[in-house]
């Protein structure tokens, strides 16, 4: 069975089979697979185990390629339009969340050709704020929702959540998964409960937190990177940023993968965002590597991959003007936030 | 028959010599240069002593990173704090004497005598720094007379990351002179080791591992000062420069308009002797004067 999903080795060595619409084991397509929690249950654990030492190989590989001038420059800019920049603490005020909104419109205030940042991340009851502050900039606003960071509520609740935020202008929502009901193989809720926001979320962009960091297993990131890109997810995302350890290189690895074998399934792109634990550019150009190499040219876009960060702007930032100027440059020169 | 490894003896003396590999001295650790560079290191005859590593930009990037990284918690001691580190410096080296000793009389073709009597400077420069740590802000700072209601103060504080570029010629006791009134009073330091000279440098920092002084305040580069020095001189995060290991004044000059970019406090090149009684030029070269206006009587 699951003839199509043989093209996930782990290792990076993509075994190309011919392509097969038609899916063995009575699964006719993945409309089907979610027909029932008892088989969506069977997809989902009949997926190929992830190869662990493999994919820390691969990803270690990765994350040696030799980045230089004019790619490098390409690299940092593209980290930066890539950005969600991020602001999720319990003392974040309205000033706070517009000083972050002036870095994302002009990251660097001494030179313009900075790009601006994809979207500024925060909580629901500040969406409105920073909405009023990127009016007009092209910059989204992303909230989280259903009761972030550890999602332990009703799912009336987090409907509400994500409703609030929609209200006040949210164009993405960042969820997090149930990881109470994933562990204890409760797929049919998780799936129910992301369909469930995806419809309160409306046109917003829906971003699906797997928190990978608490799944403990590759073998769970790949099922719960495929339990939310079938249930309707446009993003899927490691980790809130609030647990240790947060993005990996081989979580992200993984769920790229995941991406790309969807993407090949259904011809549907599903964005990866990693967040939490980026903070210097030279791991942003590891990931970025990784994208491309993994999920393809086609992710190395804004739209399609993220970096959830606060810290990391800066760090390109000043890379950026090492390169622009031949100078190291220091800290003292940039914002702090 | 069993085998039995052939040990030692007076007779068959088969002890292999332990050939020393030295590193720079980053944060505390000693890693290699990031190029992979070292050179041959002579003594003063001209005969192979060692292999350095030649440290590279990058290294001297990793080097500002780490004494960045060390300045909060070092000028946040306490000034009697930052004494008894620098005095316990003082005491590790005395018990290194040896080997410094060595070092130097290779390296600057030095007798054994003269060698060893450097070395006692040296580490009396350090007690004698030492003693400064506390007395700095008394004979520095000021209260000062204003016309109003204000209880007005001045007070030392510490410049931030320095960069020095070591004298050539003086490698333990210029080393220690350059050094030591730089972290007496809270700043960091990145060194430029004497390119020719730089064993008793890495010494140092191998004593400074072992001794009380948190990593990262004093990093130690071998390698060449016309190199690193541009980079150092240009670099925004590094707040000081003491350029006395650069000869040429020419270049001293380029040094000194990179430094300007970020308004780095510099100290230019100048014959010393460093013999003498130091004075408190050094000492005062690394400091922001900081005046407080309390208000009084309100």
């Amino acid at each position: 069975m699951d003839l199509w999903i043989a093209r996930t080795p782990t290792a990076g060595i993509r075994i190309r089979l011919p392509s097969v619409t038609t899916l063995d084991s009575g699964v006719d397509s993945l409309a089907d697979v979610t027909s029932s929690e008892d088989r969506l249950r069977r997809f989902l654990l009949g997926l190929p185990g992830v190869d662990q030492v493999g994919a820390e190989a691969r990803a270690a590989t990765l994350s040696t390629r030799s980045i230089k001038t004019t790619a490098k420059a390409y690299a940092l800019d593209l980290a930066i339009r890539m950005i969600d920049l991020t602001t999720l603490e319990g003392q974040d005020t309205p000033g706070k969340v517009r000083a972050l909104c002036a870095k994302a419109k002009r990251p660097d205030p001494a030179d313009p050709s900075a790009p601006q940042v994809a979207a500024v991340c925060v909580y629901p009851d500040l969406v409105a704020t920073a909405k009023h502050e990127l009016r007009g900039s092209g910059i989204n606003v992303a909230s989280v929702a259903t009761a972030f960071p550890s999602g332990r509520s009703s799912l009336a609740i987090k409907v509400q959540d994500t409703k609030d935020a929609v209200a006040a202008g949210a164009d993405e929502v960042d969820m997090v998964i149930d990881r109470g009901a994933f562990l204890s193989g409760r797929y049919g809720l998780v799936f129910d409960e992301i369909t469930a926001i995806r419809e309160a979320a409306g046109d917003a962009h829906l971003k699906v937190i797997l928190e990978t960091g608490e799944l403990v297993t590759y073998d769970n990131v790949r099922r719960a990177s495929w339990l939310a890109m079938l249930a309707g997810a446009d993003f899927i995302k490691t980790s809130t940023g609030k647990v240790s350890p947060a993005a990996t290189l081989p979580v992200t690895l993984i769920m790229l993968e995941a991406v790309r074998d969807y993407h090949e399934t259904t011809g549907l792109h599903i964005g990866v965002k990693p967040a939490g634990g980026i903070r210097t550019a030279k791991d942003a150009i590891k990931y970025l590597v990784t994208v491309n190499e993994t999920a393809g040219p086609d992710w190395l876009d804004p739209e399609l991959f993220r970096f959830g960060a606060s810290s990391l702007l800066n760090d390109l930032l000043m890379q950026r003007t090492k390169l622009a100027t031949g100078h190291y440059p220091g800290p003292d020169y940039f914002t702090l936030d | 028959m069993v085998w039995r490894p052939t040990l030692p003896t007076k007779d068959n003396n088969v002890r292999l010599e332990v050939r020393k590999t030295y590193k720079l001295y980053i944060g505390g650790a000693f890693p290699r240069s990031e190029s992979g560079r070292s050179y041959v290191v002579n003594d003063a005859k001209g005969k192979f002593l060692a292999n350095a590593s030649q440290a590279s930009r990058k290294d001297a990037r990793d080097a500002v990173v780490a004494a960045r990284k060390a300045f909060g918690g070092w000028s946040g001691k306490t000034a009697y704090n930052r004494g008894q580190v620098l005095y316990r410096i003082a005491e590790v080296m005395e018990g290194r004497h040896e080997q410094f000793t060595l070092e130097v009389a290779a390296s600057e073709g030095l007798s054994a005598s003269k060698a060893r009597a450097v070395v006692d400077a040296s580490i009396d420069r350090w007690v004698w720094y030492a003693g400064w740590a506390d007395k700095l802000a008394q004979v520095v700072g000021s209260s000062n007379p204003v016309a109003g209601p204000y209880f007005d103060f001045s007070l030392p504080e510490a410049t931030g990351v320095v960069a020095v570029l070591a004298p050539q010629d003086s490698s333990l006791l210029g080393l220690t002179s350059v050094i030591a009134p730089a972290i007496v009073s809270g700043n960091t330091v990145v060194a430029v080791s004497s390119y020719e000279r730089p064993l008793p440098a890495v010494t140092l920092g191998e004593m400074m591992a072992t001794s009380d002084l948190p990593g990262g305040v004093v990093n130690l580069l071998t390698g060449s000062a016309s190199e690193i020095g541009p980079w150092l001189a240009s670099h925004l995060d590094v707040n000081a420069i003491d350029l006395c290991g650069i000869s040429d004044a020419e270049e001293a000059r380029e040094l000194e308009a990179l430094a300007a970019e970020n308004l780095k406090r510099v100290r230019r090149p100048a014959a010393e002797d460093w013999s003498e009684s130091p004075g408190m030029s050094r000492l005062t070269q690394y400091l922001e004067l900081k005046t407080v206006w309390h208000p009084i009587g309100v």
